[in-house]
């Protein structure tokens, strides 16, 4: 019977010669991420900088400039619209208002009054969202620690199911995908919310998760093939787990894009970083992860210190 | 790995066919699922407001509000006790709204300015232990016959949380006023209230409703002086100048006298009616309200009476005759509209403080409804490509994986029907990923069952070693989702709380379905086809 294959049943890619490369490449799209995240920053969401959103839908395409215009003699400040997904929905962000919750109140009211009078039909206000600055500090505040908390969460359990080297190499790695990601949406523009949060905490998953299966292949070929130089091994680990690797990347691609295609245009930012999670992630395990044990002086005794656990582990499992 | 005891492969049906059961509920309306006997599951899966549309609002109650006000009824007192007792004083007044500061300006008399200000202290409850009581005052002696009053530590944490408990309740007074369906309300970390409104289309009513603290007062225009002079600065002590309650600039301001002869305390009831074809709002007074609102009324009749809400006049009009039924009107230039949310607001009783809004997040009914089906398409859609996927991939292993997916999906559906866990927008793209994520599991092994088979096992012996050897892999690999998707059910909010929600439960079934279920099938297919090669 034939069967889809990614990749072939057995590979013998000499990733490992290449991965001097991969890290140069690594290294300078960190470098370049964080560049540019310190220039430019990011378009940060109200979730994170306060103000209000109006999602409005407009009985037939909208006149976006002529909608700016007649928002702009409201003298609310900045005020910024974009077409969103349809061209009868259009999104205004309008800066927060200085003084208490009434005056954002009001500035909402003249929003809808002013597009009552430019726009005939009935408009329909799809979403109306007010983040004032206590709570989008808060939320700066819980998003990051989640995130730093996250990466030490990981590092903590590989430390504790493999050995530090593992760990240390697992989170470069992890490390280097959420680095790239903030980059990407630095350079795109794209709105960097609550639920960009979420995706980058599932990519430090995901990419863990990948990083993982890749590891546990290494360490039970350390185990296997004593007299191996661990550069080989290492290629050999990463070619033994690519069709996996492959298989899941592209199942999890596979979901993530048709939510991107017809998910609608609230959740795009979030599948956006999702599928660049996954790709980065898929990457980096193979190019980063994997060739950084070479660095971290992987011993060969770490062979040594675990089948105790792993007979008890196999022994529970069967 | 492949034997399975009678009551292991009871045990997996019973829970695939649990998720089945918890799940149905879900594919019959909301009504017909009210209906369902008792005994059968009939908790339908609760809709985040991102997908059913709605109103959150986070509301800030300024509990500062409270300290101040007692301070300064502090001050009220303090100035009439000193002018009882002849003691001179100057520099009365509330500082950095924390203490009360006052100079005496006899030394010899500072002692007995400080007992009589001690004496001008609220007495606590103690708490459970007994311990606490005493008053809520602390008086202590600067220099130069200086002397500060402060609220003692737990008379203030007394104060707030009252305030906070009180706010909660006349939150839900309001809202529920407004009739809508199942809002909820709830205390959120030391003074924040969390108002849900599912299914509000108009948001705006609720928000002007909660930001009025609608402290309503009966008092006495002061005559003495003209309103010119008091914008001048003259304002007679025990007077002030307050504006009308309208939204017109330049509106009228009217002269007040402090003192409060009635106040929205003593109201029992309060309506929206019609005097003269105009609206205004009735009002009845218990019975020492309107005990003292027919004494004022009886004792000033010809004198403008001010109606004040929130430190506006709503109107002042002539006391024509004394009003002793306990129950009257208030004239005022109201819609209809406003004279119902004054009566509403005088029904549910005033705000201890006043609440401020910290966040508010409205979807309108469509967005939700498009969010939802685009859900939905996205969902089916993932789910058949990835199925076909698998089956091209591993063919009848494959096939054995997507069973499991399907089971998967139910038990996810079923497990946030009876944890009534919220699904949000952001949860339902989490299933989707799991989908893509699930076939994780059944990926690692049967890659795994593949190399084996390539070592010249035999099929049944692949398969053994393929499940032991993948399942230390894959429980490795989920964990660290795990943790992801915990961090951000605690750090996360509203919608993000619903991704970690499906993650996780996500996970843990989809490392059920992936390594029991498809084994299940897998064995019970090797024992009774024997085959001698594996079709993966």
């Amino acid at each position: 019977m034939i069967r889809l294959r990614l990749v072939p049943a057995k590979t013998n890619i000499g990733f490992l010669t290449q991965h001097i490369r991969a890290f140069f490449l690594s290294g300078f799209l960190c470098v370049a991420s964080i560049g540019y995240f310190l220039w430019a920053d990011l378009n940060y969401g109200i979730d994170f900088e306060g103000g209000i959103l109006i999602e409005v839908g407009t009985p037939g395409p909208a006149d976006i400039s002529q909608m700016r215009s007649a928002l702009s003699g409201l003298n609310l400040g900045e005020i910024a619209l974009q077409e969103f997904g349809r061209n009868t929905e259009v999104l205004i962000r309008v800066e927060r208002q200085p003084g208490d919750s009434a005056a954002q109140q009001l500035a909402v009211a003249a929003v809808k009054e002013a597009l009552a009078k430019e726009i005939t039909g009935e408009i329909s206000y799809r979403r109306v969202e007010y983040v004032g600055p206590k709570v989008s500090a808060e939320l700066v505040r819980a998003g990051t620690l989640a995130s730093v908390l996250a990466v030490v969460a990981m590092l903590v359990y590989i430390w504790f199911r493999f050995e530090w080297q593992f760990a240390v190499g697992a989170v470069l790695a992890l490390v280097h995908d959420v680095v790239l990601t903030i980059g990407i949406f630095s350079l795109t523009r794209l709105e960097f919310n609550l639920s960009i949060i979420a995706a980058i905490l599932t990519i430090v998953g995901y990419s863990v998760n990948d990083t993982v299966v890749v590891y546990d292949r290494i360490r039970e070929n350390l185990r296997k093939y004593r007299r191996m130089p661990l550069k080989e091994l290492l290629n050999v680990s990463i070619n033994d787990t690519l069709s996996r690797t492959t298989m899941t990347s592209v199942t999890t691609l596979i979901a993530l894009l048709t939510l991107y295609v017809v998910g609608g245009a609230v959740i795009e930012g979030f599948t956006f970083a999702m599928i660049w999670g996954v790709l980065v992630g898929t990457y980096s395990s193979i190019f980063v992860a994997a060739p950084l044990l070479l660095y971290v002086g992987l011993g060969r005794d770490v062979s040594e210190s675990g089948p105790s656990e792993d007979k008890g582990a196999a022994a529970d499992a069967g | 790995m492949l034997y399975f005891a009678k009551w292991k492969v009871a045990l997996v049906l019973g829970i695939c066919v649990l998720g089945v059961v918890f799940t149905a509920p879900n594919f019959v309306s909301q009504q017909t699922a009210g209906n369902l006997p008792s005994w059968l599951p009939h908790n339908q899966i609760n809709l985040g407001l991102d997908l059913q549309g709605g109103s959150h609002l986070l509301l800030e109650v300024e509990v500062d509000a409270v300290i101040t006000e007692r301070l300064e009824s502090l001050v009220d007192s303090i100035r009439t006790e000193l002018r009882k007792e002849r003691i001179g004083y100057t520099g009365l007044g509330v500082a950095q709204g924390q203490a009360v500061i006052v100079r005496i300006r006899q030394a010899d008399r500072v002692d007995q300015a400080m007992e009589l200000i001690r004496d001008l202290g609220s007495p606590m409850a103690p708490d459970l232990f007994g311990q606490g009581g005493g008053v809520d005052i602390e008086v202590a002696a600067g220099t130069a016959g200086q002397v500060s009053v402060t609220l003692t530590e737990q008379a203030i944490f007394d104060r707030k949380k009252a305030a906070v408990e009180q706010s909660i309740e006349i939150v839900r007074r309001r809202v529920d006023e407004v009739g809508t369906r199942e809002p909820s309300i709830q205390r959120q970390g030391e003074d924040r209230i969390l108002v849900q409104l599912p299914g509000v289309k108009d948001p705006d009513r609720i928000k002007r409703l909660l930001g009025k603290t609608a402290k309503l007062t009966f008092r006495l225009l002061d005559t003495t002086t003209t309103v010119e002079d008091a914008r001048r600065g003259h304002i007679p002590p025990g007077s002030v100048l307050l504006g009308a309650d309208t939204q017109e600039d330049g509106a009228a301001q009217y002269v007040v006298r402090k003192r409060v002869y009635v106040s929205g305390e003593n109201l029992v009831d309060s309506q929206p009616t019609y005097d003269q074809g105009r609206p205004v709002v009735s009002f009845r007074f218990d019975s020492i309200g309107g005990k003292r609102f027919g004494d004022v009324t009886k004792d000033n009749v010809g004198r403008p009476l001010a109606i004040v809400l929130d430190g506006k006049v709503i109107s002042a009009p002539q006391i024509r005759e004394p009003i002793l039924g306990g129950s009257g009107i208030i004239t005022g230039s109201f819609s209809v509209q406003q004279a119902n949310d004054l009566a509403v607001l005088l029904r549910a009783g005033a705000l201890p403080a006043p609440l401020k809004i910290l966040e508010e997040r409205t979807v309108g009914p469509d967005l939700g409804a498009d969010s939802i089906s685009a859900g939905k398409i996205a969902g089916v859609l993932a789910f058949v490509f990835v199925m076909i996927f698998m089956a091209l991939a591993y063919g009848l292993f494959g096939l054995a994986a997507d069973i499991a997916l399907l089971v998967n999906i139910a038990l996810i559906a079923g497990a946030l029907s009876v944890l009534q866990a919220t699904l949000t927008l952001p949860g339902i793209a989490g299933i989707v990923l799991t989908i893509g994520m699930a076939v994780d599991a059944n990926v690692l092994v049967f890659e795994r069952i593949r190399e084996e088979l390539r070592t010249g096992k035999t099929p049944f012996a692949a398969v053994e070693a393929g499940y032991r050897r993948a399942l230390t892999t894959i429980i490795d690999a989920n964990v660290t989702t795990l943790i992801a998707a915990i961090l951000l059910f605690e750090f996360g909010s509203g919608p993000v709380k619903g991704f970690a929600v499906t993650l996780a439960i996500g996970i843990i079934t989809s490392l059920f379905t992936a390594i029991t279920v498809t084994r299940l099938m897998i064995s019970q297919w090797l024992r009774q086809r024997r085959p001698a090669a594996l079709p993966i």
